[in-house]
């Protein structure tokens, strides 16, 4: 079946108002100047709400992965608001352009449109696949750059806030902190200036030394890592605010960045010609593409570290993790890269992992739940718990498995009694041999 | 003041309080049920406490699902409920190794040696204490009564233990065909057994020391048995601590030791002030808001009637109709005119011929003799077995029997819905004839019969549990899913205190969201058409009634005898095949009174699936097979397989045999895409000088052999499949087992891309990671691109001499070329052999089957002999990919980029060209890919004018479901060419 779907023409980039579904929030707030710079008319959603969901349910394939129900969910309900001039409203959405069925978000929500009722109301895509070439949206270099540059300073300033909010002296500092620096980024997208390499390398360190002078007590607390599909993993309307659950738990939160995942995309173009062979010459444009990524990474984990924080590894520490464990081959959905997330993050202190995924997420079959055994058994005090997200699941539930893993994070802690000096907490990421498992040893049913 | 260390679990179920003196001695313990009302019962139980211990202080600590919120409110430290367990095991019988823990919603696991790991089951709740509960509902009897039964089991029958909606669909057959309760209960235990190791375990062993711990298995002795068979413990190994129901508070009370203490009575008075507690569910709109708008509502459905007459002055023809649903026997007996002279509706009470037999002598007694019987139908589930058991005249499939009662109850009808104890159907009819036929899978089954099991466990009727939701102010949002997540978040709603009328409500709202979001996948009320019938005996629940129209915003009509709209159409039914002169074969009142029914349970030995049989025999030498996959056991001959292309790619694949061996020997999974690329790789495999072995063909026996290293519940059955298939190449001493990754498929040229699903493309990771058999055999699972064939010499060369050292590039060009023709030669065979079957088909006349699925859905332990199924309906079976070449590259509103599911949409489109070609589609369970390509290929179908047909297939091997379906399609094709042929004349 084929429809004729309304395309985003460039015209419409005067005339309407692009509506963005929430996802990583500190990112998509800089994202947000960028675009508004380029001359679009852009809104991140936030409406919630138990009708997101319903909406959801109503108009897409119910068996549909539960990002693609809320997301649909959360446009549908938008645009239901009578908020938007429905002629002047167009919505945007990511595609990764992989083999998950993620890919197919951008074909269910216009089907879903065109069955709610409004079938003029154009849907772009951002990719960087090359998919949906004939979109008034264009990626153009200066804002890819800049849309980079909200990624890297998101990443950021997440980090700083996950390290600094749990220990805070005076509540509402990190808070405080957070929201100078999303509001100067976002001034420095509109102003045109700080998004280049340079200047970034240059920013990271002030951002990172004004978090440090937040006064804080670092008492010896449970770290959290968060790892999973993509949208569960950030998007609290996806995962039943999970980072504000376990800040309430008293954890610090530990979430990889945006930009590995968008390094991973990049990386996987390349790999293809290494496991199957194709034209060197992609895999060359890729590598530099990273390399010129790596170069911005390494400052920003610089400034952390030298400004006593712990520094998340760096996309090209991460892609030599799996090692043993998971093939780079694996590229559908978060592929090799969650489990790469999930041994740094226990590699650095942070064995304790919420593994969020839809009900019944495909790759997450194979990259998340089917490696947690083969983890165990390399680090056997990893504490993994795969959570499934679902409009019918109850949140309850999702909680008491996550307090059954913070229980034993906690006894854990208290056994770790010696007192933690605050170098030894955030230095050098410490580096583990890696092994093939031999902890599979005997044991047969 | 005397101080204790006190713990307090409150289940899904049961509230326990525990004190503990400073030894850990237990100075108080007990549970009480608490019916929803968790703080009254806590209330009593520490009145309890304080009457047998006098005042005294307490360092208290809460536990288990249900005690968050109310742990919270009084300000008392949550324990985890598997970390109190853990630290009352450790503390009373340190020697366990591991813990198997059922409970009521919940079913955990702790592993004590090698680094203490806590496991609890996923959102799905099978395998637990309420699907035990659920079960035993369904076998008119309680966990107890379950318990006594399966003492005396004498066979296992095959259950799917992954959920409480799965394994009902399993067991309700087995109780209709007449399976005794002994076989049934013991198989209930033994799936609550595979389950707890296959989704619990995930792939560790359950060594050592085993505790059994949680209500169900203290209270359940035979249920413990099951697990220690399984799992072959000597007694010595299997731990039994006192008191093992109140381990988790007693656990909570072992962790108290740094709680604040505080005196018994003012922990009485705090729970006495009134607490307040969070809401955590969402509440929905109110089904009516005034007594006027119920009267109009009532008013409105009072004058849908059918028109009646009395029996006792009835003279002249009658005409007999019997619906044997999954739960409730129905019985309808018309005049001439249609009008309902007698009627009968009752629970099966698990035997559905017993309950027909009293309804038939029944109405037997009450019939004048100036009536007589002339024909008489059977429909629904037992149709067949009715049928033969009474002698009745006729069988019909029930889809067409509701639709001719709604058909003649308002010819103008253009959509009938129909919600029944087990199943929904909606039936959209265009100028009389059926349009589309759309029926529930197995996940949204049961809602109309959990509305009735759940009003009978508060002690309601159905009726007063639907008065009750009428006027309710907040109805609970309780989710569409399955009955299994409804049941769970009916827990949570009244754990936060809502109340019964709330909760009816939302659950009449989940019931119509489930068939009209899943089912009918409705967003546009006008799209359902303008007389819209709703029939079911669900639907005598009038909140059900008014939910739907509330949610879908349009006035519906619902005949009086809703329930009986089955068995009306199956009268009326009768009625057109009557033939002037002749009389029903209905039983005589004497034959009636010398009807008997003996069930022999037997296995098959016809071939090699081993059927299980239900043999029914009758008075009069009658008999009744069911169970069978095949005509052998009835017939004594085997079916003809001659225009069955799936039988044909079965046996292609058995031609290859090991062959030479110079290089060693390799073993090749049969499991997911193997089942296309087999030929391929043994060629491949076997030009390089290496004797190329499979694993065995699928069997249950297999499946059970691997379902312990699943590390992941919910994925699909054929993934799972791989398990079996790994573990017993492991078992073969083979030099290697290939078995590799590939993201992408050959490319074919029929979408934008061509991938593999991730599962399919990544599942030998997941085998390398969970299955430990591997871990003595060379296990070949790198990363292959056959897309490329150029490259793939180059970087197979790479990969083979990693393991083989010594393979010349050249021999694997070789080989490479060989293996891509034979490759090719397979494809077009079995392409050829469409053909062919296509043309014979042609010339019986005999419809033709597009059974589309994936290559696995080839492996018959996969498929469930559906493709035989469809055989003996006689029509021909033939495969998506054997028909997709004709149609090339279609043009699809999603993005069309796996390899197998391009085939797909090529042969829907392709059948559209044909008039006599129809395609079915098998979908497996957790196949989240096709929760896009069902609605794609439904809409390229549906605008050809063909039906849509989906069979959702998983672990479940009972096709009653599946017949129907296959039934109903059947009688809507026949339909649409009586109607084609009439429109030629």
């Amino acid at each position: 079946m084929e429809y004729n779907y309304p395309k985003f023409t460039k015209e419409m980039k005067q005339t309407h108002t692009i509506l963005i579904p929430n996802m990583a929030i500190l990112q998509f707030r800089i994202l947000k100047a960028a675009l508004e710079k380029e001359g679009y008319k852009v809104e991140i959603l936030n409406n919630c709400g138990s009708e997101v969901a319903q909406l959801g349910l109503k108009y897409v394939h119910n068996d549909t992965c539960y990002p693609a129900l809320l997301v649909i969910g959360q446009f549908l309900d938008a645009l239901n608001s009578g908020r938007y001039d429905l002629d002047r409203t167009a919505l945007l959405i990511t595609q990764t352009g992989g083999g998950c069925r993620a890919s197919n978000y951008i074909h269910l929500l216009r089907k879903a449109l065109v069955k709610a009722g409004y079938p003029q109301v154009p849907v772009a895509s951002l990719n960087f696949s090359g998919l949906e070439k004939d979109s008034g949206f264009k990626l153009t270099l200066k804002l890819a750059r800049k849309a980079l540059a909200s990624v890297f300073y998101g990443d950021l300033i997440m980090a700083l806030r996950n390290q600094c909010k749990p220990y805070e002296v005076h509540e509402g500092d990190t808070l405080a902190m957070t929201e100078k620096w999303i509001a100067a980024c976002q001034k420095w997208m509109k102003a045109d200036c700080n998004y280049s390499a340079r200047d970034m390398k240059k920013q990271f360190p002030v951002i990172c030394r004004d978090f440090a002078s937040i006064p804080l007590n670092r008492v010896p607390k449970v770290k959290v890592g968060i790892v999973g599909e993509i949208y569960v993993k950030y998007s609290p309307l996806g995962n039943n605010e999970l980072e504000k659950f376990l800040e309430s738990e008293d954890c610090e939160v530990n979430m990889p960045g945006l930009m590995g995942f968008l390094e991973y995309c990049i990386f996987n173009m390349g790999e293809d010609v290494t496991l199957y062979g194709g034209k060197a010459n992609t895999r060359r444009v890729m590598n530099l593409l990273l390399r010129y990524l790596d170069g911005i990474e390494i400052a920003a984990g610089k400034a952390l570290s030298e400004n006593g924080f712990h520094a998340p590894a760096r996309f090209a520490v991460l892609k030599t993790l799996p090692e043993g464990v998971i093939g780079m081959g694996a590229k559908m959905g978060e592929g090799w890269l969650l489990t790469a997330e999930m041994i740094e993050l226990i590699e650095s202190g942070y064995e304790n992992i919420v593994c969020a995924q839809p009900f019944g997420c495909l790759p997450n079959h194979v990259v998340g739940k089917g490696m947690v055994n083969r983890l165990r058994a390399m680090h056997p005090t990893s504490n993994i718990t795969p959570i499934d997200y679902d409009p019918s699941a109850t949140r309850v539930n999702q909680e008491n498995r996550i307090k059954l893993m913070l229980s034993v994070a906690r006894e854990r802690l208290q056994q770790k009694n010696a007192p933690v000096q605050p170098m030894e907490l955030y230095g050098e990421t410490p580096r583990v041999e890696h092994h093939i498992p031999d902890a599979m040893a005997g044991s047969a049913l | 003041m005397q101080l204790y260390r006190a713990g307090i679990d409150i289940g899904s179920t049961t509230v326990k309080l525990v004190l503990l003196d400073e030894k850990g001695e237990i100075v108080f313990g007990k549970y009480i049920r608490h019916r929803a009302h968790t703080r009254e019962a806590l209330g009593e139980l520490l009145q309890e406490a304080l009457k047998q211990t006098g005042e005294c202080e307490l360092k208290v600590k809460i536990t288990g699902s249900g005690s968050i919120n109310l742990g919270k409110a009084l300000g008392i430290d949550f324990v985890q409920e598997v970390v109190a367990v853990a630290s009352a095991l450790q503390f009373t019988a340190p020697q366990t190794d591991v813990a198997i823990e059922l409970g009521g919603e919940d079913a955990k696991i702790i592993y004590f040696k090698g680094g203490l790991e806590e496991r609890m089951n996923g959102v799905c709740a099978g395998g637990t204490g309420s699907f035990i509960d659920q079960m035993a509902a369904l076998l008119q009897t309680d966990a107890t009564g379950l318990n006594e039964e399966a003492a005396n089991y004498k066979e296992i029958y095959p259950i799917a233990a992954r959920c409480g909606v799965f394994a009902k669909t399993d067991i309700q057959p087995l109780i209709n065909e007449g399976a005794t309760k002994a076989d049934l209960a013991a198989s209930i235990f033994q799936a609550v057994v595979n389950q707890t190791i296959s989704g619990l375990a995930c792939g560790k062993p359950i060594r050592g020391c085993v505790a059994f711990l949680g209500g169900p298995l203290h209270f359940l002795p035979e249920l413990k048995k099951a697990f220690i068979r399984t799992l072959k413990l000597t007694p010595d190994m299997v731990v039994d601590p006192e008191n093992s129901h109140l381990f988790a508070a007693m656990g909570a009370a072992l962790e108290a030791e740094d709680a604040e203490a505080v005196s018994l009575t003012a922990l009485i008075q705090k729970l006495e002030s009134g607490i307040a507690m969070a809401f955590e569910l969402n509440r929905v709109q109110p089904l009516f808001t005034s007594q006027e708008e119920y009267d109009a509502f009532v008013a409105r459905h009072a004058r849908a009637v059918v028109p009646k007459a009395d029996l006792k002055s009835y003279s002249g023809d009658c005409f007999l109709g019997i619906d044997a649903g999954s739960t409730t026997t129905k019985l309808a007996l018309i005049g001439s005119e249609g009008q309902l002279l007698y009627s009968f509706y009752a629970n099966n009470q698990g035997s559905p011929i017993k309950t027909a037999m009293r309804a038939v002598e029944d109405l037997k007694q009450h019939i004048p003799a100036s009536a007589h019987i002339v024909r008489g139908c059977s429909t629904g589930y037992g149709e067949a077995l009715l049928k033969s058991a009474f002698g009745l005249d006729e069988g019909e499939v029930e889809t067409i029997a509701h639709c001719t009662a709604a058909a003649f109850f308002d010819p103008q009808v253009d959509c009938v819905l129909d919600i029944g104890g087990q199943d929904m159907k909606c039936i959209k009819l265009k100028n009389h004839n059926v349009d589309t036929i759309m029926l529930n899978e197995a996940c949204s089954s049961g809602c109309g019969s959990f509305l009735e099991n759940f009003a009978n466990s508060l002690g309601l009727t159905a009726e007063q549990f639907a008065q009750e939701a009428l006027f309710a102010e907040n109805p609970v949002d309780l989710g569409t899913r399955c009955t299994v997540f409804m049941n769970s978040n009916v827990k949570q709603a009244q754990k936060e205190g809502a109340s019964v009328q709330d909760i009816s409500a939302g659950l009449a709202y989940s019931v119509i969201k489930n068939a009209l979001y899943k089912v009918i996948k409705l967003t546009d009320p006008a799209s359902l058409g303008r007389h819209i019938v709703v029939q079911g005996g669900t639907f005598y629940n009038e909140a059900v009634l008014r939910a739907f129209e509330k949610e879908m915003g349009v006035e519906v009509i619902r005949p009086d005898i809703a329930g009986l709209m089955g068995a009306y159409g199956a009268a009326l039914y009768g009625q057109k095949q009557a033939e002037p002169g002749r009389r029903s074969t209905l039983l005589t009142p004497a034959q009636l009174r010398a009807f008997k029914q003996e069930v022999r349970n037997v296995k098959c030995n016809g071939c090699g699936n081993n059927c299980q049989l239900t043999i029914s025999n009758f008075a009069r030498g009658k008999r009744y097979i069911s169970g069978n996959r095949c005509e052998r056991p009835v017939t004594g001959k085997a079916g003809n397989d001659d225009l069955n292309l799936y039988d044909y790619k079965l046996k292609l694949l058995r031609r290859y045999k090991p062959m030479g061996g110079s290089r060693g020997h390799i073993g090749i999974p049969m499991c997911l895409n193997m089942y296309e690329l087999f030929p391929f790789w043994f060629t491949f495999f076997s030009k390089l000088g290496f004797a190329v072995h499979t694993s065995p063909e699928s069997s249950r026996g297999l499946y059970l052999a691997g379902q312990g290293t699943i590390p992941s519940d919910t994925v699909c059955f054929p993934a799972k499949m791989a398990h079996g298939h790994i573990h017993a190449l492991s078992q073969m001493g083979l030099d290697a087992i290939f078995y590799p990754c590939m993201s992408y498929n050959m490319d074919e040229h029929l979408g934008d891309n061509h991938y593999n699903c991730p599962v399919v493309a990544y599942y030998p990771e997941t085998i390398a990671g969970n299955c430990p058999e591997l871990k003595n055999t060379k296990f070949i699972y790198d990363y292959v691109g056959i897309h490329r064939p150029h490259d793939f010499v180059y970087k197979m060369t790479e990969i083979l001499n990693k393991y083989f050292p010594g393979i010349p590039k050249t021999l694997v060009q070789t080989a490479s070329n060989e293996a891509y023709m034979e490759y090719d030669r397979h494809m077009a065979q079995i392409r050829a052999k469409g053909e062919q079957i296509i043309e014979q088909a042609r010339k019986e006349g005999k419809r033709i089957i597009v059974l589309a699925g994936r290559p696995y859905h080839v492996d018959p332990e996969v498929n469930h002999g559906i493709d035989k199924l469809i055989t003996r309906h006689g029509a021909a079976v033939i495969t998506e990919d054997s028909i997709s070449e004709r149609a090339g590259l279609v043009h699809t509103s999603v993005l069309n980029q796996w390899t197998y599911h391009s085939r797909l949409y090529a042969a829907a489109k392709y059948c559209t060209t044909q008039s006599d070609m129809d395609l079915v589609q098998l979908v497996s369970f957790g196949c989240g890919l096709d929760a896009i390509t069902t609605d794609e290929t439904r809409e390229i179908l549906q605008a050809g004018g063909k039906l849509y047909t989906q069979l959702k297939i998983d672990e479940i091997t009972n096709l009653g479901a599946v017949n129907i379906r296959l039934r109903s399609l059947f009688a809507a094709l026949d339909e649409k060419d009586e109607l084609r042929r009439k429109g030629e004349c």
